[in-house]
């Protein structure tokens, strides 16, 4: 019930949001603010009781709730949570009121309907992160894309019509594959047991063990990393990043990311262990690729939101190096770097966001000496490029040391490559200080500094930065008996016991490539 | 005949009665909105005779007809379909149409018409086939040109009405010739020389496929689509709707029936044919709907996309594709009705709202409407949480249970396509609201008007329906899985 409420708090909270519009402005977003206050306090009860978290895992679920919703077709509305959906899922309460105090003041039309398409998607991401039947699954991956859309598509910057265009259909071609993938999975159940199911635990079971496996994996895999996003999947990203309001821009980069690689983690691996067995090589020469391509290019940009796109796309190189070395320890660090990666892009974001709202341009060619005019957007500023950079101390560093740390047992080349990345992100990050708030003063008329909301709000981030930068423990233990059992994959369940069913019709899937038992 | 005959074949029947009753209604006291309730009185009442129809299926009436649960589930379909397009009919045709002027000639013509698709739908014969097909075709080229003061409809009529008489030439040589190899006129006969003679002899294979083109024009499959942008641009938009929904749901009801009776998807020449139909269908519609800046024409050629992707859901074969395309026209039929819907409404007296420019800013104008055609484009783009998500989701389902990978994949391609013009549109009508000044003044105190209760009451209906189906699609799963076992059995027991 209470993962239900998770869900549905957002979701119902969002026609409410964009109804009070015409009473007051200020009104949704304060309904916005309570419904995610809700659920971060629900999640952070979940966290705070006396789980045992040592016991979750796949297959395992900490809290689970299973409806029948399209019995024909073995699809239940089936939620089940365990550490790592827990730990994303207080990333996205959390980040979702970062998002809404970081369009305080930049979204001044339509405000009502703004706030109910950030919690359509919240309610959307939270959904992803506790779906365990993969067509509900697919169902509430899809949810989030409509509003996402929309707030890019109404409130974006100059180009937001075509950076829109592009999200939308990069992220729905992978989308499709993945359902097609997701389709298959349960017509070889049927195929197996005679019965076709969506459910996490059945298809575990199916343990594929051939070149179809390989397919199968493949489309998860894209359908996953076009979210990610890995290049050569990313050309949909700087657009939509930079045009993107900063709300959504927080939410895109903290949020949208991450589900793409929590369905990596969830879905892809567990699901076709053998297959990836082979594939982790050829994945991790993608993160590294990527690690070093958005550095480069990050080094390049001129545009303040596009510098943050690319190392996004840098960062997220190190979450996919992480998730496929095999090792619990880069595990770890993958996940860490997941939640370190949405804290400081997220304040990042706002940050440029912050500065955008007072010099109305990103050009950095334009910036220079900012410093004294606004220094309380000069120090965060400082403090994230420094988190971002993977300063030890702050959360980043936790997360690329055991990404690094953990993957050089099995691709020590690709490691070193990928450590490139590190120094880096300490060119572009250091660069973006100096070309926007050190050197000569350029803009000589002084704007106000950020507001005391904001300001309180970055430095909450940071505080967050600090403590699972000296103190990971706690995030660590809770999702580390779910990156237990990703190293050591489960054994297959029994269900493939089940004759093969007479009445459906025999299908070239099965014939050609499973053995039935 | 007996009793139980009458009773199974009562949904036909009482259509026909009610037609007549219409008419005679219509020669004592012509009356607009006396004879649109009369109409839509009688799509109820037969609606309300299917579930007594059902008791005695199913249910072989005459050599001509056999009404079966897969039949009644059809003519459901259409005389639901049918209630919509009169319920949008009414103030549509009062804002085109002064007083004193007669109009209600077309609510006869649309009962006839659905008449016409009750006969296809239960058609195992030839000869009703045919019957059914004229009876449809003819009432509609009368009904796409009734503004018959306008140049365009008058077009868009003479255009269909060298479509049907092409298409029934074709039919008709390839009736006879399928007669002339077969010696039988009903599907099951036709089908019975390839069982028997295990060689597909060419003279029945080019009488085959000369009856597929009659179809394939009919329900608008590239190559042979080239009617169907003109036809919906220039019809009433009520009856473009019309058109896209309940003609060519009732062909598709026919060609599944066909299609099956006869083994045609056992026969690999023409499984082949039919999956270059479903392909060069879904690229044509799709590729040609991205250069579009008219609003009816878009949905035309999306239309032909939809139902290229409706053949790859029929090449799956057996029962999962029975379900798969039955499913898809129910849900195909709906979003239409929404979108078709919505222009309707949004339609002036001055002319359809048809141009991308009109929806500019709508969302902001009048945030219902727009949010309905958001809802029914979303749908037709098949996102979840829509109707249009679960027919796609089926008709993937019955392609990958099949095999059928490279049809499927070229659907999922197609599907990204297609979100870009549907994208454009929604885009538009979220666009910033266009000021005053640039408001032309009929405009301006059109979209003030309200529009008439019986349309917002089925739009909402339409709405509703776009959305359950999404969220629980359970219950129709499961009709539609009865009501088609009973086709699919009927090939089982082939021997």
């Amino acid at each position: 019930m209470v993962l239900w409420l998770l869900i549905l708090i957002p979701l119902l909270a969002a026609p409410l949001a964009w109804m009070v519009q015409q009473w007051s402005r200020h009104a949704a977003r304060w309904i916005a603010i309570g419904a995610l206050s809700i659920d971060l306090f629900l999640a952070l009860l979940l966290w705070s009781q006396d789980y045992r978290f040592q016991d979750s895992g796949h297959g395992s679920w900490l809290l689970e709730s299973q409806t029948s919703w399209i019995p024909l077709w073995g699809i239940s509305l089936h939620l089940g949570l365990d550490g790592l959906s827990l730990v994303l899922i207080l990333l996205t309460a959390f980040l979702g009121l970062i998002a809404i105090v970081a369009s305080w003041t930049e979204i001044q039309v339509r405000v009502g309907f703004f706030h109910c398409n950030v919690l359509l998607v919240l309610g959307g991401v939270i959904g992803v992160f506790l779906a365990i039947d993969l067509f509900l699954f697919f169902v509430l991956w899809e949810v989030m894309l409509v509003p996402m859309y929309l707030l890019i598509a109404i409130w974006g910057h100059e180009q937001r019509r075509h950076a829109s265009f592009k999200f939308f259909l990069f992220t729905q071609a992978g989308s499709l594959l993945l359902l097609v993938a997701i389709i298959a999975l349960a017509v070889l159940h049927q195929n197996v047991t005679g019965r076709p199911s969506f459910d996490y635990a059945d298809l575990m079971g199916l343990a594929l063990k051939n070149e179809m496996g390989w397919w199968l994996m493949l489309a998860f895999f894209i359908g996953f990393a076009v979210k990610l996003p890995a290049p050569p999947f990313h050309p949909w990203l700087p657009d939509t990043y930079t045009e993107a309001p900063t709300g959504a821009s927080v939410i895109l980069a903290g949020l949208l990311a991450k589900t793409g690689a929590y369905g990596l983690l969830r879905f892809t691996i567990p699901l076709f262990p053998d297959a990836i067995n082979e594939f982790a090589p050829i994945a991790m020469g993608f993160g590294a690729i990527g690690i070093l391509y958005g550095a480069v290019l990050a080094c390049a940009q001129t545009d303040i939101k596009r510098l943050v796109a690319y190392s996004s796309i840098s960062h997220m190189g190190f979450f996919l190096l992480g998730a496929f070395a095999g090792a619990e320890l880069a595990l770890q660090g993958a996940v860490m770097q997941l939640v370190a990666h949405g804290l400081s892009t997220g304040a990042l974001f706002m940050l440029a966001g912050a500065l955008q709202e007072r010099l109305h341009t990103r050009d950095m060619r334009q910036m220079g000496g900012l410093w004294g005019a606004i220094p309380r957007v000069a120090a965060m500023a400082l403090f994230f490029a420094l988190a971002s950079l993977g300063l030890p101390g702050l959360a980043n560093f936790i997360g690329e040391f055991l990404v690094l740390f953990g993957s050089f047992a099995s691709q020590p080349f690709l490691t070193i490559l990928a450590s490139i990345g590190m120094v880096m992100a300490a060119i572009y990050s250091l660069a973006m200080m100096q070309r926007t708030f050190f050197g000569r003063q350029r803009e000589t008329h002084i704007e106000p500094d950020l507001s005391n909301i904001a300001f309180g709000t970055l430095l909450l981030i940071a505080a967050l930065q600090v403590w699972l930068g000296l103190y990971p423990r706690p995030l660590l233990t809770t999702t580390m008996p779910v990156m237990q059992t990703l190293v050591q994959p489960a054994p297959p369940s029994s269900n493939l016991t089940h004759p093969p069913s007479k009445f459906l019709p025999s299908s070239n899937i099965v014939t050609s490539h499973v053995s039935a038992p | 005949m007996t009793l139980q005959d009458f009773i199974a074949l009562s949904p036909i029947l009482d259509l026909g009665a009610f037609s007549i009753v219409t008419m005679l209604v219509l020669a004592v006291r012509r009356h607009h909105a006396t004879i649109a309730l009369l109409s839509f009185v009688s799509c109820l009442l037969t609606l309300a005779t299917l579930p007594w129809a059902s008791t005695s299926t199913p249910r072989a009436v005459t050599a001509l007809l056999i009404v079966d649960e897969y039949a009644l589930f059809y003519m459901g379909l259409l005389l639901s379909a049918t209630m919509v397009v009169i319920s949008l009919s009414y103030r549509y045709l009062k804002l085109h149409f002064i007083e004193q002027e007669g109009v209600e000639e077309y609510y006869l013509l649309l009962l006839l018409a659905t008449f016409g698709g009750l006969v296809l739908t239960a058609s195992a014969h030839l000869v009703s086939f045919f019957l059914g097909l004229e009876l449809l075709g003819v009432s509609l080229c009368s009904l796409i040109g009734y503004l018959r003061t306008r140049r365009r409809p008058l077009e868009a009529a003479v255009k269909y009405l060298l479509l049907s008489i092409s298409a029934s030439a074709f039919l008709l040589f390839g009736m006879a010739l399928l007669y002339f190899e077969s010696g039988s006129m009903t599907f099951r006969g036709v089908g019975r020389v390839v069982e028997m003679s295990q060689t597909v002899p060419g003279l029945w294979l080019g009488g085959f496929v000369l009856v597929l083109v009659g179809i394939a024009l009919k329900l608008g499959l590239a190559p042979f689509h080239m009617w169907i942008p003109d036809v919906y641009q220039g019809a009433p938009t009520p009856i473009t709707a019309y058109i896209a929904t309940v003609s060519k749901g009732a062909v598709m009801a026919l060609l599944l029936r066909f299609a099956t009776d006869v083994g045609a998807l056992e026969i690999d020449t023409l499984a082949h044919l039919f999956g270059l139909l479903a392909v060069s269908s879904m690229v044509t519609g799709n590729v040609l709907a991205l250069f579009q800046q008219n609003v009816k024409r878009l949905l035309a050629y999306s239309s032909i996309a939809h139902f290229g992707y409706l053949l790859v859901a029929l090449l799956a074969g057996g029962s999962a594709a029975a379900e798969a395309v039955t499913f898809y026209v129910v849900v195909y039929c709906v979003m239409t009705l929404g979108a078709f819907g919505v222009v309707t409404v949004y339609s002036s007296e001055r002319g359809d709202a048809e141009r991308f420019e009109d929806y500019r800013g709508l969302f902001w104008a009048r945030p219902w409407l727009a949010a309905m055609l958001t809802l029914s484009l979303l749908s037709l783009a098949g996102i979840p949480v829509t109707a249009g998500f679960i027919g796609k989701f089926y008709a993937i389902a019955a392609g990958v249970d099949a095999g059928l990978w490279w049809l499927v994949m070229t659907l999922i391609g197609n599907s990204v396509i297609s979100l870009y013009y549907y994208l454009r549109l929604i885009v538009t009508l979220f666009d910033e609201e266009p000021t005053p000044a640039t408001i032309p003044q009929g405009r301006a105190v059109q979209s003030t008007e309200a529009a008439s209760w019986t349309a917002v009451f089925s739009l909402g209906l339409v709405a509703s329906i776009i959305l359950l189906l999404g969220v629980y699609p359970g219950p129709l799963m499961e009709l539609i899985r009865d009501s088609v076992s009973n086709l699919v059995m009927v090939v089982v027991q082939r021997p």
